[in-house]
This record gives structure tokens, C-alpha cells and sequence, in this order.
């Protein structure tokens, strides 16, 4: 599967470099930018901003982060959206970019435990 | 001229027939008998099938049982998806009953999410409505329900009580007059022929100079192959729960009315039948 979190296609961001303002719209953008934060005590990512794969799922990103995170196989990890809402595991990152994503980046939290609802 | 409030429980109360057959490889002790069921369009799979499963572990060794799974004609049903979409998507114009295969082992991990327990539906559907509410009035509504509340919404669903569902689900559908309708319309539209689970946009109910927006303009907008050229056989038909509403027919409406209980309108593009 081209999405496989084995093989990370994510490219590094330095947290300081402000968003590329090319002329092509986020629309047509096959990458976007997701931004991670931890919730509670699970541990933070040194990285935070990531270019993601459009058609990147949920859980290949959660697997991505898990691993990265160095978690235990039996962890869980949850991932939310507006922090009010877990998306569904198969759902594209780029819908959400589409819907909830805001000044050119989608905000994501993940949490060891289950954080809203 | 029917009640606004009767096409609500006609949405609720829809059944498909449907003959549960199981997978023909599967190990058995004696013969597998068909189980027929009518299965609730707005109810999920996995939360409706504990007869089915009981039926057919009556003819098979403990052993040989893995998590129960779908099939309809070679497609993996998800059980996370409504079983009306999933039936409009996959089984629309054929002959009734439903012939879904039932599959207790190799589980097609790529294709379907795990579901071991009732739990994880009513994870994923109470995130639905809070998606759909992040849409429709920036989580405000859902938010200002208590846990009780929340808990009203899904066991409505899952005991299929109509009024105690809707008694709670019409806070969800308010909005104000000036605003004529909600932020946007949480949506997903569905094709067979494409490899992306579904389209899901942000999409206003009013376009900016005060027009109502129909369900044709958002099918303009997002997947206008969909849409019959002039002078042209129609090549897709657009159906949402069984039936095939007018182009013309206010998105705000649809919302409020045909939306399924995750608070979400399911629109499914389907090729039109050649015979």
C-alpha cells in the first residue's frame, strides 16, 4: 500500500519556516501540512509540523506517530480533530485539511488515552 | 400532502430484506442454513447482527470462529458505513432479498475496520455526530449536550426508538432564521467507480448572494459527471436512502430530513441500470 506507515513519506518542517506561499492553492496540493500536539502526559514529538500525504489515512498517520513515539504495540493511541472529535480510522487526512484545517495547516492532537468524549 | 415529520420516520423506519448466507469455505458440523433478516437502512452491521452470528456458530466448532465479517458479491461490506449506503452503493436495482455472505476467518484487514464489541459503533457514531456538528454549528450544540444526552442519541439508534432519538436529534437540526440554514452541510458522496472512500467538502446551504442551494449545485460542484448532460441518456443515478430526490430539492431540506442518524447526508452516485 502506497499509504504504509513503514515507510514514511513525511519531510521534516522546521517549526520556525513560514508556510510555502506558492501559486498553486492547498486544493491542488498532492501534500499538506499537519500539525501534532500531544495531549496530556503522552509525549510530545520533538517535530511538530509534518507534509502529509493527502490520501494518507488517519491510522497510517496514528501508526506513523506510534512508531515515532517509540509506544509499546499494546498502546493505544487516539487522534482528534478540533479537539472534539476522533475521525474515523480509514478517513483521508486530506478531507479533514479540507473541512477542518485552518491558515494552511490541519491541527491534530493525539493522546494515549481517550481525551474527549 | 404528507408531514415534513412523516418523511423523518420513514427515513428511520426503512428496512432491506436481506438472506445471510454463510461463506461456503467456512468448516461446519451440518449444513448452514440461510438467515433472513430486515435490516434497519440507518443502523450499522455490526450492530444488528448478534442473531446472525448466534445462527450460524450454532453449526460450527469454537475454533474454527474469527471476527465475523460481510461480503456482498466479492466487496468487503464496512460496517461503519450505514447499511443503506452500503446497500445503495453495492446492491441498488437487483433482485431482493439482499444475498450478504457471512465469514468467520480471513478478516480483510486492508478493506474493513475491527469491530469487536458494540462499543467501537457507538465510538464511531457519536464522533460522526460531533463531526457533523463541528460542520453544522462549530460543535456548539453538541457540546452543550451532557453525557446523558449523548447516551439518548445512541441508544435511540440502538434500540430503535424513534422519539426518544429525535427528541434529542432535533437540537442537533436547529439553526436560526437569519442564518436560513446550518454553517455547512456535513456530507459525503460516495461512487462506485472511484478508488477514494467518499467526497466531503465544506458547502453553504446559501450561496453568498441569498440563493438556496440545491442538492444539484452541490453535485455541480463537487462530482458534476454525475449530473445528466442535456440531450443525453442520464448515465448516473444519484440516491440517497433507496430513492432518487430532484436535483432541485433545497440542500438545507435534505440536511434536515434525509440525513441518517449520524447527523451526516450519505449521497450515493451509482451507474444507471443498461437494461
Amino acid at each position: 500500500m502506497s499509504d504504509s506507515a513503514e515507510s514514511p513519506t513525511e519531510t521534516q518542517k522546521e517549526d520556525s519556516q513560514p508556510p510555502t506561499d506558492d501559486s498553486t492553492t492547498n486544493e491542488e496540493k498532492k501534500k499538506i501540512d499537519v500539525l501534532l500536539k500531544a495531549v496530556g502526559d503522552t509525549p510530545i514529538m520533538k517535530t511538530k509540523k509534518w507534509a502529509v500525504d493527502r490520501g494518507r489515512t488517519v491510522q497510517s498517520l496514528s501508526q506513523f506517530i506510534s512508531r515515532f513515539l517509540k509506544l509499546d504495540a499494546t498502546e493505544q493511541l487516539f487522534i482528534y480533530v478540533n479537539q472534539s472529535f476522533a475521525p474515523s480510522p480509514d478517513q483521508d487526512v486530506g478531507i479533514l485539511f479540507d473541512c477542518f484545517g485552518s491558515d494552511g495547516k490541519l491541527i491534530l492532537h493525539y493522546c494515549k488515552s481517550q481525551a474527549w468524549g | 400532502m404528507a408531514d415534513d415529520k412523516d418523511v423523518l420516520r420513514d427515513v428511520w423506519f426503512g428496512r432491506i430484506p436481506t438472506c445471510f448466507t454463510l461463506n461456503q469455505d467456512e468448516v461446519t458440523e451440518r449444513e448452514a442454513e440461510p438467515y433472513y433478516l430486515l435490516l434497519p437502512r440507518v443502523s450499522y452491521l455490526t450492530l444488528v447482527t448478534d442473531k446472525v452470528k448466534k445462527h450460524f456458530l450454532k453449526v460450527m466448532k469454537a475454533e474454527d470462529v474469527e471476527e465475523m465479517w460481510f461480503e456482498y458479491e466479492g466487496t468487503p461490506l464496512k460496517w461503519h458505513y450505514p447499511i443503506g449506503v452500503l446497500f445503495d452503493l453495492h446492491a441498488s436495482n437487483t433482485v431482493l432479498p439482499w444475498s450478504i455472505t457471512v465469514h468467520f476467518k480471513n478478516f480483510p484487514d486492508r478493506d474493513l475496520l475491527h469491530c469487536p464489541s458494540s462499543s467501537i459503533v457507538e465510538a464511531h457514531f457519536m464522533s460522526s455526530i460531533k463531526e457533523a456538528d463541528a460542520l453544522k454549528h462549530k460543535s456548539q450544540v453538541v457540546n452543550d449536550m451532557q453525557k446523558k444526552d449523548h447516551k439518548q442519541l445512541w441508544m435511540g439508534l440502538q434500540n430503535d426508538k424513534f422519539d426518544q432519538f429525535w427528541a434529542m436529534n432535533r437540537k442537533l437540526m436547529e439553526y436560526s432564521t437569519e442564518d436560513g440554514g446550518f454553517r455547512y452541510i456535513p456530507f459525503r458522496i460516495y461512487q462506485t467507480m472511484s478508488d477514494r472512500p467518499f467526497i466531503q467538502k465544506l458547502f453553504r446551504p446559501v450561496s453568498p448572494d441569498g440563493n438556496v442551494h440545491t442538492l444539484g449545485d452541490l453535485l455541480k460542484e463537487m462530482d458534476p459527471t454525475a449530473l445528466p448532460n442535456d440531450g443525453e441518456p442520464k448515465r448516473y443515478q444519484v440516491v440517497i436512502h433507496g430513492i432518487e430526490p430532484l436535483l432541485e430539492t433545497p440542500l438545507q431540506w435534505l440536511s434536515e430530513h434525509l440525513s441518517h442518524p449520524d447527523n451526516f447526508l450519505h449521497i450515493c452516485i451509482i451507474p444507471t441500470p443498461t437494461d
